[in-house]
């Protein structure tokens, strides 16, 4: 036997409570925010989003309602956020990170959506192409430019003929960016000499492989060579071979340069989107793209090991030099 | 809290209330502590992901996606059965390998399911907005595998798993071989939870590699609330207990999405649905001993 108890009847009354709460809330305008899950860089591109906004002059609290849902890393509650979001029809919507991104996408043609720090928002299936999508998402990708890559491993090395790649090939996000940099090397003339390394372990015997063969050693943000970028590192000090990162975090671990992408800044070229469509244009008019400005990490001490001597103009131009 | 939210919480509490079933077939059924569920809710969606991005037919690609559950389960109750590994120790192995095959099924940790055909946009009548018609649709799916597991926990094979879980040795000794029900039982559960990843990946836009972490938890609340609220000796309605409790589950994390006008924030969400659930289990509970004490009086 049995009887619906107490507890329905006390989640009715909370559920009614809600509606009557949300209801009562409104403000000039309503900007929804969430990400996948909450890590300093994820967190770096929403504080730099509503900082942007602020900058633009829509303060949260005062003229806009600002509403930031994080789905603590679980795929169901990232979509129940999604359609709470298209139920609350803000103005804009901003997602974080790709498994919160493509639900969202899902739910909704027609309120603003961008994304943001989405390393490859076609692959995704967010947009088609990097022109204005004529839908309802545009945004903010942290792919890396491939022209820009090439350049600093032109300004480390001016004279690099073979560049060389340890990756996993069964990481996707490794693999297409190992295609990116390819294309662009080959225009410039550059060979490419590839070393796999499926395992982390795989990493130091993979580097080694390459010494005699390249003038240049490039990481790119594979996971198992970033794990272990001090055995690479260590490969390159002893063969006197420069290596390039292409993530800051990387520079102090050994490498002589890197490229990278400033997640705040991400979050502030995403407020700026935010605040275009808050002030009449449609998503599907702008443009996606990556990030504008990249910092320049430098290690003159992995350099000296490595057998690298670089310009003042290069140090000149560093975000930041490690010692 | 908009009729959007409500519809959302819905739709994935009817989805996860095939996570719930399968929960209540390893955990209460067999006695079996399975969490091989944080592998095979994932399994589910890379399959149906991976072959209706190749260009399958959705629902071919949803009924291998079950397949792919029933042998990751079968292989869990096999290592326990056949191996003599301990139930528990042989679902975590299976869990833990099941996030390299995810993988592999899917060839890279994302694949987006935005424009592709899936079974809700083959099954949705134009005149009906997806929001509404996806819940339609999955209370229909979800009613006919309640009354399929109904009708299988009464007949001979059904009954015989029940038996082997509510007392194995005495099972044994009515002719049940308990060992082929262990398999073909857990090989059931995780079906239904992989079923659950198969829809789960068409309703949210694809299949992502972490989408299965923390499966197993939401199922086994959504069984303890479903108890809760409606305790009963009978199957049938048991599995419509745990049903309930899944969709229950959800619009408790809907409310406490919404839960910024007390002065909560974002990163309380797990907080506040941890005491929404707690108080939903112990209310029942007040109530019972406040009866007891009108009757003391």
């Amino acid at each position: 036997m049995f009887k619906l108890s107490t507890s329905l009847r006390a989640i009715a009354g909370a559920l009614a409570l809600g509606v009557v709460c949300a209801s009562a809330l409104a403000a000039d305008k309503v900007v929804a925010i969430t990400s996948f899950v909450e890590h300093p860089a994820l967190d770096a591109v929403r504080d730099g989003t509503k900082d942007e906004l602020i900058a633009e002059g829509f303060e949260p609290g005062k003229n806009l309602k600002w509403d930031f849902q994080s789905a603590q890393g679980n795929a169901g509650t990232a979509g129940q956020i999604a359609k709470k979001f298209v139920g609350d029809n803000p103005d804009a919507i901003v997602v974080i990170g790709t498994p919160s991104a493509q639900p969202m996408v899902a739910s909704t043609k027609t309120i603003p959506v961008v994304y943001s720090a989405i390393a490859d928002p076609m692959a995704a299936q967010l947009v088609k192409d990097w022109k204005p999508s004529g839908t309802n998402v545009t945004g903010l990708s942290h792919m890396l430019d491939p022209v820009k890559q090439v350049e600093i491993i032109r300004r480390v090395v001016p004279n690099a003929k073979r560049v060389g790649i340890v990756y996993n090939p069964g990481e996707a996000n490794s693999v297409s960016a190992l295609n990116n940099i390819k294309g662009e090397l080959q225009k410039q003339g550059i060979t490419l000499v590839e070393a796999a390394a499926p395992r982390s372990v795989d990493v130091a015997p993979a580097a080694k492989s390459l010494i005699g063969k390249i003038d240049v050693m490039y990481s790119t943000t594979d996971n198992n060579v970033v794990s272990v970028f001090e055995s690479l590192a260590k490969v390159c000090n002893d063969a006197k071979i420069p290596l390039i990162a292409s993530d800051t975090g990387s520079v102090k671990r050994g490498a002589v340069a890197a490229l990278g992408v400033n997640f705040y800044d991400l979050g502030r070229q995403t407020g700026r989107v935010v605040a275009r469509i808050l002030k009449g244009e449609k998503a599907g008019d702008i443009a996606s793209s990556t990030s504008k400005n990249l910092e320049l990490y430098v290690n003159t001490a992995a350099a000296q090991k490595q057998g690298v001597t670089l310009t003042p103009e290069f140090l000149k131009s560093a975000t930041k030099v490690l010692n | 809290m908009s009729l959007y939210t409500l519809w959302g919480a819905l739709e994935i509490g009817l989805i996860f209330s095939l996570v719930a079933l399968g929960v209540l077939i390893s955990f209460r059924i067999l006695v079996f502590p399975d969490l091989t569920v944080d592998g095979s809710f994932p399994l589910g969606g890379a399959v149906a992901a991976t072959m209706i991005a190749a260009g399958f037919d959705p629902f071919l690609s949803t009924f291998v996606a079950i397949l792919a559950g029933a042998v990751a389960g079968f292989i869990t109750a096999w290592l326990n059965v056949r191996l003599k590994i301990m139930d528990l120790l042989a679902s975590i192995l299976m869990m833990i390998a099941l996030y390299s095959i995810n993988l592999r099924v899917m060839g890279k940790p994302n694949i987006p399911l935005i424009s592709e055909p899936t079974i809700f946009t083959v099954l949705q009548p134009e005149w009906i907005p997806d929001f509404i018609a996806r819940p339609l649709i999955l209370l229909v799916v979800v009613t006919g595998v309640k009354l399929l597991l109904d009708w299988f926990f009464s007949c001979e094979i059904g009954l015989a798993m029940r038996a082997t879980g509510a007392n194995a040795r005495m099972a044994r000794a009515q002719g049940i071989a308990t060992g082929r029900a262990t398999l073909a039982g857990m090989a059931l559960a995780n079906a239904l939870v992989a079923f659950a990843g198969a829809l789960f990946a068409q309703t949210q836009g694809g299949a992502d590699i972490s989408m299965g972490i923390g499966t197993i938890v939401i199922g086994l609340a959504a069984v303890i609330i479903g108890e809760n609220i409606l305790p009963a000796r009978r199957l049938v309605w048991t599995t419509l207990a745990v049903i309930l409790g899944a969709i229950l589950y959800r619009f408790f994390i809907a409310l406490a999405l919404n839960s910024d006008f007390i002065g909560l924030q974002a990163q309380d969400l797990n907080l506040v649905t941890a005491v929404l659930v707690m108080l939903a289990l112990v209310l029942p509970m007040g109530k019972r001993k406040l009866k007891l004490l009108k009757k003391g009086a």
